[in-house]
């Protein structure tokens, strides 16, 4: 045992390494950056509610719209009712981007904060009204 | 409690029944993704088939002009690009020559009337479509529900087997950005674009039949295209199937096209 010092050294070394961005976080008091805040339009304000509860639409609004692209494309069927009877159209650019015209300050938002970046748009287009370009 | 070899292999038998029945447990009671009482549907004004079917009356076109406004109202509604460059080309319905649509019906000495006709050709949406048959991730496909050849521009990869498996050049590859070749106020609004990589095709306009309206092509053509479900005896396309001498493309292939040409 005589490498002992060595592996204390070592352990040392690892433990700041492993331990300075908690120091860091401690020293300076930095706090994680805030959640985003999404912007509704008045057309959503209107609406009161999505399609589906907002609490599942925040969480698993990617695994409604993969079942929505899969009932359009591979079993043609092209309309949504919800829980409380409501028909919808299955469209992302027709029936989401028509109520949230507002990509940069609703989509953006989170998926820039939470750093996904979905190439939705690079086909569907954002503002089916045409109001902004 | 003594642990016996009898003992343990009980246990291990019960767990692996408890782990085999999963599966079993979740197919009886789905709970479903979107939560319980939502439902998918048909449109209520969607027309329905069991494999729609197209007859292009070809005597009605003369000039490759006439057939501009069907190619255009196609293009302008699916936002098709147009590029010079033949290699970028993306076409879902276009103008060719007889030599070209019905080389097995080409003969040495033919009437030079129905020679120099335009034929406007698409995808035929073959009852035994070839490819879907290469595609390796069954990006496209044959849509049970109504006979279509459908492509799925999500899970397409752009390896580009099916443009080699189709004998009919149906299919383009988008080689460049298509926005390239879009102008931006004449983009339709309605229907999405496409993204460079991906290969495309006439859908025969899956999206209007849903809500009731008739393809795009059909409803420029001035009733020179008629379009229909070939399943049903009744329906106008049988109709006119019945009563004129109709022609397909390549049919000794074995595809079983669905469009019919009235030459």
């Amino acid at each position: 045992m005589n490498d002992k010092k060595w592996i204390v050294l070592g352990l040392v070394i690892f433990l700041a390494l492993f331990l300075s961005p908690f120091l860091y976080n401690l020293v300076t008091g930095a706090k994680a950056a805030a959640m985003p805040e999404v912007v509704l339009t008045e057309q959503a304000k209107a609406a009161k509610q999505c399609v589906m509860p907002t609490e599942f639409m925040r969480t698993e609004h990617m695994q409604l719209l993969d079942e929505w692209r899969l009932k359009v494309v591979r079993s043609g069927l092209r309309d949504f009712t919800n829980a409380e009877g409501k028909t919808f159209n299955m469209s992302l650019s027709n029936t989401c981007m028509d109520c949230h015209s507002n990509k940069a300050d609703f989509c953006d938002r989170c998926h820039n904060y939470a750093s996904v970046n979905p190439y939705c748009w690079d086909c569907h287009i954002e503002n089916p009204q045409g109001e902004k370009k | 409690m003594k642990s016996s070899r009898r003992r343990f292999m009980k246990l291990a038998g019960i767990a692996a029944l408890g782990l085999g029945a999963q599966p079993v447990i979740k197919a009886i009671a789905p709970a479903s993704e979107n939560g319980p009482q939502t439902q998918f549907s048909q449109g209520p004004n969607a027309l329905t088939a069991r494999q729609w079917a197209m007859v292009i009356d070809t005597r009605r076109f003369k000039t490759a002009h006439d057939l501009e406004p069907m190619i255009e109202a196609c293009h302008k509604t699916h936002n098709v690009p147009h590029f010079e460059d033949k290699n970028h080309e993306i076409k879902w319905i276009w103008e060719t020559h007889f030599h070209n649509a019905f080389p097995d019906s080409a003969n040495r000495f033919t009437s030079e009337e129905t020679e120099h006709r335009p034929y406007l050709v698409l995808c035929n949406h073959c009852e035994n479509p070839p490819c879907v048959r290469a595609c390796p991730t069954k990006a496209t496909f044959k849509r049970e529900s109504d006979g279509v050849v459908m492509m799925d521009m999500h899970r397409c990869i752009g390896c580009r087997f099916c443009m080699a498996a189709c004998p009919y050049g149906s299919r383009s590859f988008n080689f460049v950005e298509p926005l390239k070749g879009l102008v931006e106020k004449e983009i339709n609004l309605k229907y999405p674009r496409r993204m460079k990589g991906v290969v495309e095709k006439c859908t025969f306009c899956v999206e209007r039949l849903a809500e009731g309206q008739m393809p795009a092509c059909v409803e420029a053509s001035g009733g020179a295209i008629v379009f229909g479900d070939l399943s049903d005896p009744e329906s106008e396309v049988r109709q006119v199937l019945r009563e004129n001498f109709t022609i397909r493309r390549k049919q000794s292939l074995g595809t079983e096209p669905c469009v019919y040409y009235i030459v």
